[in-house]
């Protein structure tokens, strides 16, 4: 079927399988592939981007469902003029990642978060972040880099 | 891993959807927010050849107060039952429930309907509603109808819906007292579903994953309504269950949770109202 996204602010019209996965379609036909495939199972978050400005697990999320809506992947989160997303900076100033596989996913979930709740308390986060699962840091700094985001310390 | 290959229809109004379901008889399944029905079908557990998306239907995804009840659009995402100020003043359970199923992205995309009609007894939302004594409005090719959520839950993922009929509304009636609820759900990571669960409002306690459908637990029902205490009705909660043994949990372990999550359930809605 034909379909047409809006991606990171761009027209992208494809004749995709009927089955083809959101996931797939940023990473295969849009040849953006920050978003990250882990456990393909809507359980890991590694592949998280915003769905009309809503945080979705995106290989959980036909293309033809989105068709005609707005996706932001981790592409589209800086400026035009190369300026990093202010979650993005938190993260590199708090040390929010080590191997980097889940930051992708993480930095789109909080991004969603911190629009529902622009001043969340540690707790708000912790729970804001349930459906994201890093192994390398034990969370601690991402959640200090989402409250830092929030509290605009890394502006 | 894909889905199976299936031919993708989407419906614009609720009468198209039901009209596509009758064109394409067994082989069609509607998809809603697609959280429970795609997994399965990468697991191949199904593989229907047609899928009817219900996803751009405004009309069935609405919160509306109707004095004895509150009328919700089974299109309803989890998100907007969890944030409605309508529920949370008038069915706190049933907003708290919404709010646990699964995580942000997940209560962004799935729907109170298609928690429903899934029919699954490990999830959080029928259990709620079964408490909640709701009811369930179907549209089929030949009208409408109400059933009660009491004899909704036919098996395993299994439920009083007729093939083509598409869940339109679920409407729960107001709770004399709305802060006597409590919700407890014990997993072993937060977005598991529950190893066991338990939603209370006044004396109705409902069970999650003690059978092969959500449970009420009757046994301590009829203690509570003949003046047992709480802990004497909390023991009899897995009287008359069928609980299953798996990966996570023994049956005699489900057992013994639904004993002490009764308990805690019934002191916290004590003490709430």
């Amino acid at each position: 079927m034909k379909v047409e996204l809006t991606v990171n602010g761009k027209d992208i019209t494809a004749d995709v399988e009927d089955r083809t996965l959101l996931v797939h379609f940023l990473r295969d036909v849009a040849d953006l592939t920050a978003t990250n495939i882990g456990c393909e199972t809507t359980s890991c978050g590694a592949c998280t981007v915003l769905l009309d400005g809503e945080s979705v697990k995106s290989c959980t999320v036909l293309a033809a469902q989105a068709d005609g809506r707005s996706v932001t992947t981790l592409e589209g989160l800086a400026s035009d003029a190369g300026e990093m997303h202010p979650v993005q900076k938190a993260f590199h100033e708090e040390h929010g990642l080590q191997c980097g596989y889940c930051t992708p996913g993480m930095v789109m979930a909080i991004v969603s978060l911190l629009r529902e709740n622009p001043s969340p308390t540690e707790e708000q986060v912790r729970a804001g972040l349930e459906g994201n699962i890093c192994r390398c840091t034990g969370y601690h700094n991402i959640v200090k880099a989402a409250l830092s985001a929030a509290s605009g310390v890394n502006p | 891993m894909i889905p199976p290959a299936f031919t993708y229809r989407r419906a614009s109004s609720a009468d198209e959807a039901i009209a596509l379901a009758a064109e394409y008889g067994d082989d069609a399944k509607y998809l809603a927010g697609g959280h429970s029905l795609l997994p399965l079908m990468k697991l191949r557990f199904a593989a229907p050849s047609v899928l009817i998306d219900l996803g751009r239907l405004p009309e069935l995804s609405y919160i509306r107060d109707e004095r004895t009840y509150v009328a919700i659009g089974a299109l309803t995402r989890h998100h907007d039952v969890q944030h409605s100020p309508v529920l949370a003043a008038q069915i706190p359970l049933l907003a708290h429930t919404a709010g646990r199923v699964g995580d942000p992205q997940i209560r962004h995309r799935g729907t109170i309907g298609g928690s429903v009609a899934h029919g699954d007894a490990a999830s959080d939302l029928p259990a709620a509603l079964l408490a909640l004594d709701a009811t369930f409005v179907a549209r089929g090719p030949s009208g409408t109808r109400s059933v009660q959520a009491a004899g909704f839950f036919k098996g395993i993922f299994e439920t009083d819906l007729e093939p083509g009929e598409l869940l339109t509304e679920i409407q729960v009636p107001k709770p004399a007292v709305p802060a006597a609820w409590s919700f407890q759900k014990f997993t072993k990571r937060a977005i598991d579903w529950a190893i066991v669960g338990v939603a209370v409002q006044g004396h109705a306690i409902a069970l999650i994953n003690m059978g092969t459908t959500p449970l009420r637990a009757t046994a301590a029902e009829a203690a509570l309504a003949s003046g047992a205490s709480i802990a004497d009705a909390a023991a009899l909660a897995a009287e008359g269950t069928s609980a299953g043994s798996d990966i996570h949990a023994t049956k005699a372990f489900r057992e013994h949770l639904a004993r002490v999550l009764v308990k805690r359930a019934l002191e916290e809605a004590g003490a709430r109202s």
